[in-house]
């Protein structure tokens, strides 16, 4: 075992104690704050399989963005000192089974399957690469995914807008209305 | 880096599914699942890198793919805390098992 494979099963351990944490803990900004350390750690193993660009994108999509997003909504909604209630015992039972046996099954398939060798090609992912392939209009571009994503992006956004616009007619739902 | 078998980032992967599956089905609080379909999410991520990096290195396509998953998610997660901020103004709580108008 060498310095590159104690690094992978140090940050794989890493990853995974995180999101243990993370769906475990009954303080939700805690939680949030587990999220953000694991997907710092899937960052890192981007890094190690030398993908520095979706590395980056990871850092600045997943960790600046959507996490911080998370964690304006729980200010905006929660008493985040508070602690959530307990899942029924019954309920953490049946999800600790369906995960587990959903473990087994894929690592019993993942262990039986031999994978071939790869074609022993050099693997170059920079971003000159991924920019001019992204961006070209032959066989093996990606432009027209790269076109339908950004018009994908602006209909969301304009959902968000139309979505979360306060809307002065309406009245919020009472516990009368709730019980009718 | 080749001491490392593909199956081992596999193994790395599913665990981290299943992760996010068990808190999928035990949190009830929506911000809290949708963080554990952000787990899920990246374990596919992991999955699409690890398999164009060992079998396929020639080509880039499990990088693309996996480029448009985060963006997908991005906007996906936005979306998401829209309806959740929404939800909360109108029922005062973001449980899953306070919004029952629609339930059969």
């Amino acid at each position: 075992m060498n310095t590159s494979a104690i690094i992978f099963y140090l940050i794989s351990a890493f990853i995974l104690g995180m999101g243990i944490l993370a769906v475990t803990t009954r303080k939700i900004f805690r939680s949030a704050i587990w999220l953000l350390f694991s997907l710092v750690g899937i960052a890192a193993l981007y890094f190690w399989m030398q993908v520095e660009f979706i590395a980056a994108v990871q850092i600045v999509v997943y960790v600046g963005g959507i996490v911080v997003l998370i964690i304006f909504s729980i200010f905006l909604t929660q008493q985040s000192g508070k602690e959530m209630p307990k899942a029924p015992a019954k309920r953490t039972v049946s999800a600790v089974l369906a995960a587990l046996f959903g473990l087994g099954f894929i690592y019993h398939l993942i262990r039986e399957y031999t994978f071939n060798n790869g074609s022993g090609e050099k693997f170059q992912a920079g971003v000159a690469d991924i920019g001019s392939q992204m961006l070209s209009t032959t066989e093996h571009g990606f432009l027209l995914p790269f076109e339908v994503v950004s018009v994908l992006l602006l209909a969301a956004m304009v959902g968000c807008i139309v979505i979360a616009m306060k809307n002065k007619g309406t009245q919020p739902v009472t516990d009368q209305t709730k019980e009718a | 880096m080749n001491s490392v078998p593909i199956s081992h980032i596999l193994f790395v992967s599913t665990a981290l599914f299943c992760i996010g599956m068990f808190g999928l089905f035990t949190r009830r609080n929506m911000i809290t699942m949708l963080m554990s379909v952000e787990l899920m999410l990246n374990s596919v991520n992991i999955n699409f890198v690890a398999f164009n990096k060992y079998l396929y290195p020639g080509k880039l396509d499990g990088i693309f793919f996996t480029i448009f998953i985060i963006t997908i998610a991005a906007a996906e997660a936005a979306v998401a805390i829209a309806i959740i901020i929404n939800l909360y103004r109108s029922h005062q709580s973001i449980d899953v098992e306070d919004a029952t108008e629609m339930k059969f």
